[in-house]
Protein backbone atom coordinates (compact mmCIF):
# COMPACT_ATOMS: atom_id res chain seq x y z
CA UNK A 1 0.00 0.00 0.00
CA UNK A 2 2.82 2.47 1.08
CA UNK A 3 4.50 1.98 -2.24
CA UNK A 4 1.28 3.13 -4.20
CA UNK A 5 1.25 6.11 -2.45
CA UNK A 6 4.81 6.87 -2.99
CA UNK A 7 4.42 6.14 -6.66
CA UNK A 8 1.13 8.31 -6.36
CA UNK A 9 3.01 10.99 -4.69
CA UNK A 10 6.04 10.96 -7.09
CA UNK A 11 3.69 10.86 -10.20
CA UNK A 12 2.37 14.12 -8.91
CA UNK A 13 5.58 15.78 -8.08
CA UNK A 14 6.84 14.48 -11.77
CA UNK A 15 4.11 15.79 -13.53
CA UNK A 16 5.23 19.36 -12.81
CA UNK A 17 8.14 18.55 -15.39
CA UNK A 18 5.05 16.76 -17.74
CA UNK A 19 3.32 19.60 -17.87
CA UNK A 20 6.22 22.01 -18.62
CA UNK A 21 7.68 19.94 -21.37
CA UNK A 22 4.26 19.64 -22.92
CA UNK A 23 4.04 23.43 -23.61
CA UNK A 24 7.23 23.35 -25.80
CA UNK A 25 6.89 19.92 -27.27
CA UNK A 26 2.98 19.60 -27.82
CA UNK A 27 2.22 23.46 -27.94
CA UNK A 28 5.47 25.20 -29.49
CA UNK A 29 6.44 22.08 -31.18
CA UNK A 30 9.60 21.46 -30.71
CA UNK A 31 11.46 19.10 -28.52
CA UNK A 32 13.52 21.25 -25.65
CA UNK A 33 16.81 19.68 -24.28
CA UNK A 34 17.30 22.49 -22.25
CA UNK A 35 15.37 20.54 -19.68
CA UNK A 36 18.07 17.75 -18.87
CA UNK A 37 20.35 21.25 -17.51
CA UNK A 38 17.83 23.10 -15.56
CA UNK A 39 15.85 20.11 -13.69
CA UNK A 40 19.60 19.76 -11.76
CA UNK A 41 19.85 23.47 -12.16
CA UNK A 42 16.96 24.35 -10.15
CA UNK A 43 17.34 21.45 -7.30
CA UNK A 44 21.15 22.95 -7.12
CA UNK A 45 19.03 26.81 -6.79
CA UNK A 46 17.33 25.51 -4.12
CA UNK A 47 19.02 23.12 -2.28
CA UNK A 48 22.37 25.60 -1.95
CA UNK A 49 20.50 28.36 -1.20
CA UNK A 50 18.45 26.02 2.09
CA UNK A 51 21.72 25.24 2.78
CA UNK A 52 22.70 28.59 3.54
CA UNK A 53 19.35 29.25 5.66
CA UNK A 54 17.09 30.43 3.00
CA UNK A 55 13.59 30.31 3.66
CA UNK A 56 12.25 26.85 1.59
CA UNK A 57 9.38 28.67 0.04
CA UNK A 58 11.48 31.67 -1.19
CA UNK A 59 14.13 28.88 -2.64
CA UNK A 60 11.94 27.02 -4.30
CA UNK A 61 10.72 30.24 -6.17
CA UNK A 62 14.62 31.05 -6.74
CA UNK A 63 15.05 27.56 -8.51
CA UNK A 64 11.64 29.16 -11.28
CA UNK A 65 14.03 31.84 -11.58
CA UNK A 66 17.17 29.93 -12.67
CA UNK A 67 15.35 27.91 -14.75
CA UNK A 68 13.52 30.57 -16.54
CA UNK A 69 17.18 32.19 -17.39
CA UNK A 70 18.26 29.10 -18.56
CA UNK A 71 15.05 28.99 -20.79
CA UNK A 72 15.81 32.80 -21.79
CA UNK A 73 19.34 31.76 -22.89
CA UNK A 74 17.86 28.63 -25.41
CA UNK A 75 15.46 30.99 -26.66
CA UNK A 76 17.99 33.70 -27.14
CA UNK A 77 20.07 31.29 -29.12
CA UNK A 78 17.23 29.68 -30.79
CA UNK A 79 14.95 33.19 -32.26
CA UNK A 80 18.05 35.26 -32.31
CA UNK A 81 20.94 33.43 -32.94
CA UNK A 82 19.22 30.89 -35.37
CA UNK A 83 20.97 28.30 -34.16
CA UNK A 84 18.73 25.07 -34.29
CA UNK A 85 16.36 24.31 -31.41
CA UNK A 86 17.60 20.90 -30.75
CA UNK A 87 21.25 22.35 -30.79
CA UNK A 88 20.66 25.16 -28.64
CA UNK A 89 18.84 22.98 -25.58
CA UNK A 90 22.17 20.77 -25.88
CA UNK A 91 24.48 23.73 -24.95
CA UNK A 92 22.49 25.48 -22.33
CA UNK A 93 22.25 22.05 -20.58
CA UNK A 94 25.79 21.27 -21.27
CA UNK A 95 26.87 24.44 -19.72
CA UNK A 96 24.30 24.07 -17.28
CA UNK A 97 26.24 21.29 -15.91
CA UNK A 98 28.94 23.30 -14.85
CA UNK A 99 27.11 25.83 -13.30
CA UNK A 100 25.31 23.38 -11.05
CA UNK A 101 28.54 21.79 -10.12
CA UNK A 102 29.84 26.26 -9.51
CA UNK A 103 26.57 27.00 -7.22
CA UNK A 104 26.77 23.43 -5.15
CA UNK A 105 30.44 23.78 -5.36
CA UNK A 106 30.30 19.76 -5.14
CA UNK A 107 28.43 17.21 -6.74
CA UNK A 108 26.25 16.49 -4.16
CA UNK A 109 24.75 18.58 -1.35
CA UNK A 110 22.85 17.03 1.23
CA UNK A 111 19.65 19.03 3.14
CA UNK A 112 19.87 16.66 6.10
CA UNK A 113 18.50 18.36 9.42
CA UNK A 114 17.75 21.70 7.26
CA UNK A 115 14.08 22.92 6.82
CA UNK A 116 12.44 22.57 3.64
CA UNK A 117 8.53 22.50 2.30
CA UNK A 118 8.41 18.94 3.70
CA UNK A 119 8.78 19.81 7.07
CA UNK A 120 6.15 21.12 8.53
CA UNK A 121 3.91 20.03 11.64
CA UNK A 122 1.13 19.41 9.24
CA UNK A 123 2.77 17.50 6.75
CA UNK A 124 5.18 15.52 8.93
CA UNK A 125 1.87 14.18 10.90
CA UNK A 126 0.43 12.51 7.89
CA UNK A 127 1.27 8.98 7.27
CA UNK A 128 4.40 7.69 5.29
CA UNK A 129 4.74 9.26 1.76
CA UNK A 130 1.50 11.48 2.04
CA UNK A 131 3.71 14.81 2.43
CA UNK A 132 4.56 14.39 -1.07
CA UNK A 133 1.22 13.49 -2.19
CA UNK A 134 -0.22 16.37 -0.84
CA UNK A 135 2.76 19.19 -1.82
CA UNK A 136 2.47 17.01 -5.23
CA UNK A 137 -1.27 17.87 -5.07
CA UNK A 138 -1.26 21.02 -4.28
CA UNK A 139 1.67 22.26 -7.05
CA UNK A 140 -0.01 20.31 -9.83
CA UNK A 141 -3.73 21.81 -9.37
CA UNK A 142 -2.48 25.22 -8.93
CA UNK A 143 -0.01 25.13 -11.62
CA UNK A 144 -2.72 23.64 -14.22
CA UNK A 145 -5.71 26.00 -13.59
CA UNK A 146 -2.75 28.67 -13.94
CA UNK A 147 -2.04 27.37 -17.27
CA UNK A 148 -5.63 26.28 -18.21
CA UNK A 149 -6.45 30.05 -17.88
CA UNK A 150 -3.18 31.66 -19.25
CA UNK A 151 -4.30 29.48 -22.06
CA UNK A 152 -7.78 31.02 -22.41
CA UNK A 153 -6.32 34.67 -22.75
CA UNK A 154 -5.44 36.49 -25.88
CA UNK A 155 -1.52 36.03 -24.80
CA UNK A 156 -2.49 32.58 -24.13
CA UNK A 157 -3.85 31.90 -28.17
CA UNK A 158 -0.69 34.17 -29.82
CA UNK A 159 1.33 31.71 -27.59
CA UNK A 160 -0.21 28.58 -28.95
CA UNK A 161 -0.78 29.71 -32.60
CA UNK A 162 2.71 30.47 -32.69
CA UNK A 163 3.42 26.20 -32.04
CA UNK A 164 0.45 25.86 -34.64
CA UNK A 165 1.43 28.16 -37.34
CA UNK A 166 4.18 30.79 -37.33
CA UNK A 167 3.16 32.23 -41.19
CA UNK A 168 -0.23 32.83 -39.78
CA UNK A 169 0.98 34.28 -36.46
CA UNK A 170 3.51 36.33 -37.99
CA UNK A 171 0.55 37.97 -40.95
CA UNK A 172 -1.74 38.66 -37.83
CA UNK A 173 0.91 41.07 -36.08
CA UNK A 174 2.10 38.18 -33.23
CA UNK A 175 5.85 38.63 -31.99
CA UNK A 176 6.29 34.71 -32.67
CA UNK A 177 10.27 34.82 -31.62
CA UNK A 178 9.09 36.80 -28.37
CA UNK A 179 6.11 33.99 -27.43
CA UNK A 180 8.75 31.13 -28.25
CA UNK A 181 11.37 32.82 -25.54
CA UNK A 182 8.40 33.15 -23.00
CA UNK A 183 7.17 29.69 -23.64
CA UNK A 184 10.66 28.45 -23.16
CA UNK A 185 11.28 31.04 -19.72
CA UNK A 186 7.92 29.32 -18.68
CA UNK A 187 8.41 25.86 -19.02
CA UNK A 188 12.20 25.39 -17.54
CA UNK A 189 10.92 27.88 -14.66
CA UNK A 190 8.39 25.06 -13.74
CA UNK A 191 11.44 22.21 -14.51
CA UNK A 192 13.56 23.90 -12.25
CA UNK A 193 10.80 24.18 -9.72
CA UNK A 194 9.94 21.01 -10.61
CA UNK A 195 14.08 20.03 -9.66
CA UNK A 196 13.68 22.05 -6.71
CA UNK A 197 10.71 20.08 -4.67
CA UNK A 198 12.31 16.54 -6.06
CA UNK A 199 15.71 17.61 -4.37
CA UNK A 200 13.61 18.91 -1.15
CA UNK A 201 11.73 15.38 -1.08
CA UNK A 202 14.84 13.07 -1.71
CA UNK A 203 16.75 15.29 0.67
CA UNK A 204 19.50 16.31 -1.33
CA UNK A 205 20.58 17.57 -4.65
CA UNK A 206 22.86 15.76 -7.27
CA UNK A 207 24.69 16.84 -10.28
CA UNK A 208 23.98 14.17 -12.34
CA UNK A 209 19.62 13.89 -11.52
CA UNK A 210 19.08 15.40 -14.89
CA UNK A 211 20.06 12.27 -16.81
CA UNK A 212 16.98 10.79 -18.61
CA UNK A 213 14.76 13.88 -17.01
CA UNK A 214 13.27 14.34 -20.67
CA UNK A 215 12.30 10.97 -21.40
CA UNK A 216 10.36 10.68 -17.40
CA UNK A 217 8.62 14.42 -18.76
CA UNK A 218 8.10 12.65 -21.99
CA UNK A 219 6.49 10.00 -21.17
CA UNK A 220 3.84 11.26 -18.88
CA UNK A 221 2.39 13.40 -21.53
CA UNK A 222 2.89 10.20 -24.05
CA UNK A 223 0.82 7.94 -21.60
CA UNK A 224 -1.50 10.74 -21.38
CA UNK A 225 -2.23 10.68 -24.68
CA UNK A 226 -2.37 7.18 -25.14
CA UNK A 227 -4.77 6.24 -22.50
CA UNK A 228 -6.88 8.84 -23.08
CA UNK A 229 -6.85 9.66 -26.95
CA UNK A 230 -8.97 12.43 -28.30
CA UNK A 231 -9.30 15.34 -25.66
CA UNK A 232 -9.40 18.80 -25.73
CA UNK A 233 -6.65 21.15 -24.84
CA UNK A 234 -7.39 21.29 -21.08
CA UNK A 235 -7.95 17.91 -20.51
CA UNK A 236 -4.55 17.18 -22.30
CA UNK A 237 -3.43 18.97 -19.63
CA UNK A 238 -4.74 16.96 -16.56
CA UNK A 239 -4.08 13.66 -19.07
CA UNK A 240 -0.50 14.48 -18.73
CA UNK A 241 -0.82 14.59 -14.52
CA UNK A 242 -2.69 11.06 -14.88
CA UNK A 243 -0.21 9.66 -17.27
CA UNK A 244 2.91 10.77 -14.97
CA UNK A 245 1.36 8.98 -12.16
CA UNK A 246 0.65 5.95 -14.44
CA UNK A 247 4.16 5.77 -15.18
CA UNK A 248 5.06 5.23 -11.66
CA UNK A 249 2.98 2.25 -11.37
CA UNK A 250 4.22 0.87 -14.76
CA UNK A 251 7.87 1.62 -12.62
CA UNK A 252 6.46 -0.17 -9.89
CA UNK A 253 5.89 -2.90 -11.12
CA UNK A 254 8.75 -3.31 -13.13
CA UNK A 255 10.81 -2.93 -10.06
CA UNK A 256 8.60 -5.61 -8.40
CA UNK A 257 9.62 -8.03 -11.14
CA UNK A 258 13.08 -8.10 -9.58
CA UNK A 259 14.81 -5.09 -11.71
CA UNK A 260 17.49 -2.56 -9.71
CA UNK A 261 16.47 1.18 -10.10
CA UNK A 262 20.37 1.38 -11.63
CA UNK A 263 18.19 0.10 -14.63
CA UNK A 264 15.44 2.92 -14.57
CA UNK A 265 17.17 5.01 -17.33
CA UNK A 266 16.65 1.85 -19.64
CA UNK A 267 13.30 0.63 -18.38
CA UNK A 268 11.75 4.93 -18.94
CA UNK A 269 12.90 4.29 -22.70
CA UNK A 270 11.41 1.36 -23.47
CA UNK A 271 8.30 2.54 -22.06
CA UNK A 272 8.38 5.17 -23.52
CA UNK A 273 9.68 3.48 -27.21
CA UNK A 274 6.78 1.14 -26.80
CA UNK A 275 4.50 3.82 -25.87
CA UNK A 276 5.44 6.45 -29.01
CA UNK A 277 5.37 2.59 -31.25
CA UNK A 278 1.96 2.46 -30.23
CA UNK A 279 0.22 3.51 -33.05
CA UNK A 280 2.44 1.35 -35.60
CA UNK A 281 2.25 -1.67 -33.05
CA UNK A 282 -1.53 -1.67 -33.83
CA UNK A 283 -1.50 -1.03 -37.08
CA UNK A 284 0.72 -4.38 -37.53
CA UNK A 285 -2.26 -6.03 -34.99
CA UNK A 286 -4.78 -5.12 -36.56
CA UNK A 287 -3.04 -6.42 -39.64
CA UNK A 288 -2.69 -10.05 -37.86
CA UNK A 289 -6.54 -9.62 -36.81
CA UNK A 290 -7.74 -9.32 -40.65
CA UNK A 291 -5.46 -12.02 -41.52
CA UNK A 292 -6.78 -14.37 -38.98
CA UNK A 293 -10.26 -13.13 -40.20
CA UNK A 294 -8.94 -14.56 -44.14
CA UNK A 295 -8.13 -17.48 -42.54
CA UNK A 296 -11.05 -18.02 -40.61
CA UNK A 297 -13.35 -17.77 -43.61
CA UNK A 298 -11.34 -20.09 -45.84
CA UNK A 299 -11.65 -22.76 -42.87
CA UNK A 300 -15.21 -22.24 -42.71
CA UNK A 301 -15.99 -22.91 -46.63
CA UNK B 1 -9.23 61.49 -62.69
CA UNK B 2 -9.49 62.85 -59.21
CA UNK B 3 -7.32 61.05 -56.79
CA UNK B 4 -6.00 62.78 -53.64
CA UNK B 5 -2.70 63.77 -53.18
CA UNK B 6 -0.80 61.57 -50.69
CA UNK B 7 -0.85 58.00 -52.12
CA UNK B 8 -1.94 55.53 -49.48
CA UNK B 9 1.51 53.06 -50.14
CA UNK B 10 4.43 54.70 -51.62
CA UNK B 11 6.90 52.44 -53.37
CA UNK B 12 10.08 54.83 -53.84
CA UNK B 13 13.08 53.55 -55.86
CA UNK B 14 12.82 49.90 -54.03
CA UNK B 15 15.71 47.54 -54.77
CA UNK B 16 15.27 44.00 -53.36
CA UNK B 17 18.15 41.40 -53.42
CA UNK B 18 17.59 38.18 -51.89
CA UNK B 19 20.70 35.69 -50.78
CA UNK B 20 22.82 39.37 -50.50
CA UNK B 21 26.06 39.17 -49.67
CA UNK B 22 26.59 35.29 -51.40
CA UNK B 23 27.70 34.79 -54.83
CA UNK B 24 23.38 33.57 -55.29
CA UNK B 25 22.52 37.63 -54.91
CA UNK B 26 20.09 38.23 -57.19
CA UNK B 27 18.26 41.62 -57.63
CA UNK B 28 14.40 40.81 -57.71
CA UNK B 29 12.83 44.36 -57.68
CA UNK B 30 15.23 46.91 -59.84
CA UNK B 31 14.44 50.51 -58.68
CA UNK B 32 10.32 49.50 -58.07
CA UNK B 33 8.02 52.64 -57.95
CA UNK B 34 4.35 52.06 -57.23
CA UNK B 35 2.24 54.79 -55.63
CA UNK B 36 -1.07 53.00 -54.46
CA UNK B 37 -4.21 55.08 -53.66
CA UNK B 38 -6.99 55.02 -51.12
CA UNK B 39 -9.85 52.72 -52.98
CA UNK B 40 -7.30 51.36 -55.67
CA UNK B 41 -8.10 47.36 -56.50
CA UNK B 42 -5.25 46.55 -58.36
CA UNK B 43 -5.06 43.28 -60.39
CA UNK B 44 -0.93 42.26 -60.45
CA UNK B 45 0.22 40.72 -63.79
CA UNK B 46 3.45 39.07 -64.13
CA UNK B 47 5.62 35.81 -65.33
CA UNK B 48 7.32 34.11 -62.94
CA UNK B 49 10.61 35.84 -61.35
CA UNK B 50 8.89 39.19 -62.53
CA UNK B 51 9.25 40.00 -58.36
CA UNK B 52 5.63 39.82 -58.25
CA UNK B 53 5.52 37.43 -54.81
CA UNK B 54 8.88 39.73 -53.74
CA UNK B 55 6.84 42.73 -54.10
CA UNK B 56 4.30 41.78 -51.47
CA UNK B 57 7.06 40.26 -48.96
CA UNK B 58 8.70 43.71 -49.55
CA UNK B 59 5.04 45.53 -48.83
CA UNK B 60 4.53 43.64 -45.78
CA UNK B 61 8.32 43.70 -44.12
CA UNK B 62 8.77 40.23 -44.53
CA UNK B 63 11.94 40.92 -46.63
CA UNK B 64 14.03 43.92 -45.95
CA UNK B 65 14.99 46.63 -48.64
CA UNK B 66 18.30 47.12 -49.78
CA UNK B 67 17.64 50.66 -51.49
CA UNK B 68 14.56 52.78 -51.78
CA UNK B 69 11.50 53.81 -49.22
CA UNK B 70 8.38 52.79 -48.58
CA UNK B 71 5.40 55.35 -46.49
CA UNK B 72 2.65 54.75 -45.41
CA UNK B 73 0.12 58.20 -45.54
CA UNK B 74 3.28 59.94 -46.39
CA UNK B 75 5.54 58.16 -43.07
CA UNK B 76 8.30 56.36 -43.68
CA UNK B 77 7.78 52.43 -42.62
CA UNK B 78 10.13 51.26 -44.77
CA UNK B 79 12.04 50.18 -41.64
CA UNK B 80 9.16 49.03 -39.66
CA UNK B 81 8.82 45.46 -38.37
CA UNK B 82 6.27 42.67 -39.60
CA UNK B 83 3.96 42.33 -36.74
CA UNK B 84 3.65 46.28 -36.47
CA UNK B 85 2.81 46.41 -40.21
CA UNK B 86 -0.06 44.36 -39.59
CA UNK B 87 -2.15 47.03 -38.25
CA UNK B 88 -2.83 48.66 -41.18
CA UNK B 89 -1.82 45.42 -43.54
CA UNK B 90 -3.36 41.86 -44.15
CA UNK B 91 -2.77 39.47 -46.38
CA UNK B 92 -4.46 35.62 -48.19
CA UNK B 93 -1.53 33.42 -48.54
CA UNK B 94 -2.00 31.26 -52.22
CA UNK B 95 -1.37 28.12 -50.13
CA UNK B 96 -4.93 27.65 -48.26
CA UNK B 97 -2.40 25.57 -45.04
CA UNK B 98 -0.31 28.54 -44.67
CA UNK B 99 -3.21 31.46 -43.74
CA UNK B 100 -5.01 29.24 -40.33
CA UNK B 101 -3.98 27.55 -37.41
CA UNK B 102 -4.48 23.67 -38.24
CA UNK B 103 -5.10 22.69 -35.02
CA UNK B 104 -7.55 25.42 -33.73
CA UNK B 105 -10.88 25.79 -34.41
CA UNK B 106 -12.74 28.58 -36.93
CA UNK B 107 -13.66 30.49 -34.17
CA UNK B 108 -10.62 30.72 -32.61
CA UNK B 109 -8.62 31.68 -35.69
CA UNK B 110 -11.59 34.28 -36.63
CA UNK B 111 -10.83 35.81 -32.82
CA UNK B 112 -7.16 35.35 -33.46
CA UNK B 113 -7.79 37.46 -36.64
CA UNK B 114 -9.96 40.05 -34.88
CA UNK B 115 -6.86 40.97 -32.76
CA UNK B 116 -4.91 42.03 -35.65
CA UNK B 117 -2.14 44.06 -35.06
CA UNK B 118 -3.00 44.67 -31.45
CA UNK B 119 -1.16 43.76 -28.36
CA UNK B 120 -1.69 40.26 -26.64
CA UNK B 121 -2.72 40.64 -22.82
CA UNK B 122 -3.52 38.74 -20.50
CA UNK B 123 -7.71 39.63 -20.61
CA UNK B 124 -9.69 36.61 -20.97
CA UNK B 125 -10.52 35.74 -24.54
CA UNK B 126 -14.21 35.62 -24.68
CA UNK B 127 -15.16 33.62 -27.09
CA UNK B 128 -18.83 32.82 -26.17
CA UNK B 129 -19.18 36.32 -26.90
CA UNK B 130 -18.23 36.66 -30.39
CA UNK B 131 -20.21 33.34 -31.55
CA UNK B 132 -22.64 35.36 -32.71
CA UNK B 133 -20.66 37.84 -34.69
CA UNK B 134 -18.70 35.02 -36.22
CA UNK B 135 -22.00 33.53 -37.12
CA UNK B 136 -22.83 36.20 -39.35
CA UNK B 137 -19.52 36.65 -40.13
CA UNK B 138 -19.18 33.12 -42.14
CA UNK B 139 -22.49 33.21 -43.31
CA UNK B 140 -21.52 35.43 -45.78
CA UNK B 141 -19.34 33.06 -47.30
CA UNK B 142 -22.15 30.67 -47.83
CA UNK B 143 -19.99 27.33 -47.97
CA UNK B 144 -20.87 25.64 -44.64
CA UNK B 145 -17.86 27.16 -42.57
CA UNK B 146 -21.12 28.76 -40.44
CA UNK B 147 -22.33 25.31 -39.15
CA UNK B 148 -18.13 24.19 -38.24
CA UNK B 149 -17.43 27.44 -35.78
CA UNK B 150 -16.00 24.61 -33.63
CA UNK B 151 -14.04 22.46 -36.07
CA UNK B 152 -10.90 22.54 -35.80
CA UNK B 153 -9.43 24.25 -39.49
CA UNK B 154 -7.56 21.56 -40.45
CA UNK B 155 -10.67 19.38 -41.26
CA UNK B 156 -11.86 21.91 -43.58
CA UNK B 157 -11.57 21.52 -47.29
CA UNK B 158 -9.54 23.98 -48.80
CA UNK B 159 -12.05 26.10 -50.06
CA UNK B 160 -13.30 26.47 -46.79
CA UNK B 161 -10.06 27.23 -45.20
CA UNK B 162 -9.33 29.93 -47.79
CA UNK B 163 -12.79 31.54 -47.65
CA UNK B 164 -11.76 31.40 -43.94
CA UNK B 165 -8.24 33.19 -44.62
CA UNK B 166 -10.34 35.57 -46.33
CA UNK B 167 -12.32 36.28 -44.27
CA UNK B 168 -9.63 36.55 -41.40
CA UNK B 169 -7.57 39.03 -43.26
CA UNK B 170 -11.06 41.73 -44.16
CA UNK B 171 -13.00 41.35 -40.60
CA UNK B 172 -10.70 44.26 -38.88
CA UNK B 173 -10.70 46.42 -42.37
CA UNK B 174 -7.11 46.83 -43.34
CA UNK B 175 -6.00 49.82 -44.59
CA UNK B 176 -4.00 47.43 -47.27
CA UNK B 177 -4.98 43.73 -48.37
CA UNK B 178 -2.56 41.71 -50.15
CA UNK B 179 -4.02 38.58 -52.27
CA UNK B 180 -1.25 36.53 -53.61
CA UNK B 181 -3.22 34.13 -55.64
CA UNK B 182 -5.21 33.16 -53.14
CA UNK B 183 -7.64 30.88 -55.34
CA UNK B 184 -5.00 29.47 -57.27
CA UNK B 185 -5.23 26.26 -54.92
CA UNK B 186 -8.81 25.85 -55.17
CA UNK B 187 -10.88 23.92 -58.40
CA UNK B 188 -12.12 26.07 -61.04
CA UNK B 189 -15.63 26.42 -59.30
CA UNK B 190 -15.13 27.09 -55.74
CA UNK B 191 -12.39 29.56 -56.89
CA UNK B 192 -14.64 31.20 -59.21
CA UNK B 193 -16.77 31.49 -56.16
CA UNK B 194 -14.34 32.97 -54.00
CA UNK B 195 -13.34 35.28 -56.41
CA UNK B 196 -16.46 36.43 -56.79
CA UNK B 197 -17.12 36.89 -52.89
CA UNK B 198 -13.52 38.53 -52.79
CA UNK B 199 -14.84 41.23 -55.33
CA UNK B 200 -18.07 42.04 -53.99
CA UNK B 201 -15.99 43.01 -50.20
CA UNK B 202 -13.70 44.35 -51.43
CA UNK B 203 -15.84 46.86 -53.70
CA UNK B 204 -18.84 46.81 -51.10
CA UNK B 205 -16.18 47.75 -48.20
CA UNK B 206 -14.24 50.25 -50.57
CA UNK B 207 -11.03 47.89 -49.33
CA UNK B 208 -7.66 48.78 -51.01
CA UNK B 209 -6.72 45.58 -52.01
CA UNK B 210 -3.01 44.64 -54.79
CA UNK B 211 -4.17 40.86 -55.99
CA UNK B 212 -1.82 38.77 -57.59
CA UNK B 213 -3.57 36.62 -60.31
CA UNK B 214 -2.31 34.64 -63.21
CA UNK B 215 -5.50 34.55 -64.93
CA UNK B 216 -5.49 37.31 -67.21
CA UNK B 217 -9.05 36.94 -67.38
CA UNK B 218 -9.56 37.01 -64.09
CA UNK B 219 -7.30 40.11 -63.72
CA UNK B 220 -9.39 42.14 -66.31
CA UNK B 221 -12.78 41.54 -64.70
CA UNK B 222 -11.82 42.85 -61.48
CA UNK B 223 -10.86 45.57 -59.93
CA UNK B 224 -9.90 49.23 -60.98
CA UNK B 225 -6.56 49.24 -61.92
CA UNK B 226 -4.32 46.74 -63.61
CA UNK B 227 -0.20 46.82 -63.02
CA UNK B 228 2.05 44.32 -65.06
CA UNK B 229 5.31 43.35 -63.15
CA UNK B 230 8.39 42.68 -65.59
CA UNK B 231 11.83 42.54 -64.05
CA UNK B 232 11.10 44.23 -61.20
CA UNK B 233 9.94 47.26 -62.39
CA UNK B 234 6.12 47.77 -62.97
CA UNK B 235 6.13 48.25 -66.91
CA UNK B 236 2.47 48.56 -67.44
CA UNK B 237 0.19 50.62 -65.41
CA UNK B 238 -2.94 51.25 -66.25
CA UNK B 239 -6.38 52.02 -64.21
CA UNK B 240 -10.27 53.24 -64.39
CA UNK B 241 -11.87 53.74 -68.10
CA UNK B 242 -9.07 52.63 -69.25
CA UNK B 243 -8.71 49.95 -67.76
CA UNK B 244 -12.21 48.95 -68.39
CA UNK B 245 -11.61 48.87 -72.44
CA UNK B 246 -8.59 47.08 -72.01
CA UNK B 247 -9.11 43.52 -73.89
CA UNK B 248 -7.18 40.32 -73.61
CA UNK B 249 -5.87 40.44 -76.97
CA UNK B 250 -4.03 43.99 -76.03
CA UNK B 251 -2.87 42.23 -72.74
CA UNK B 252 -1.34 39.79 -75.14
CA UNK B 253 0.28 41.48 -77.62
CA UNK B 254 1.97 43.55 -74.51
CA UNK B 255 3.37 40.54 -72.96
CA UNK B 256 4.78 39.52 -76.18
CA UNK B 257 6.59 42.61 -76.19
CA UNK B 258 8.35 42.24 -72.94
CA UNK B 259 9.43 38.89 -73.58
Amino acid sequence: MSMIVSSIGQGLLWAILGIALFLTFRILDFPDMTVEGTFPLGAATAVTAIANGVNPYLATLLAFVTGAAAGLITGLLYTKGKIPILLAGILVMTACLSVNLRIMGSANVSLLGKKTIFSSHFLESLPKYFDSVFIGLVVIVIVTVLLILFLQTNLGQAFIVTGDNKIMARSIGINTDNMTMMGLMVSNGLIGMGGALIAQNNGYADVNMGIGIIVIALASIIIGEVVFGELTLNQRLVAVTLGSILYRFVLLIVLQLGFSTNDLNLLSAIILAVCLMLPQLSKFLHLNHVLQKGVAKYDED
Amino acid sequence: MTKTDTPLISLNHIVTKVNTGTPNEVMILRHLDLDIYDGDFITVLGSNGAGKSTLFNTISGELPVDAGTISLKGQDITTMTVEKRTAFLARVFQDPKMGTAPRMTVAENLLLASQRGKRRTLRLRRLKQQLPHFKALTATMNNGLTERLNTATENLSGGQRQALSFLMATEQHPDLLLLDEHTAALDPKTSAELMHQTNQRVTEENLTCLMITHHLDDALKYGNRLIVLDQGQVKFDVRGAEKAELTKEKLLSFFDIIE
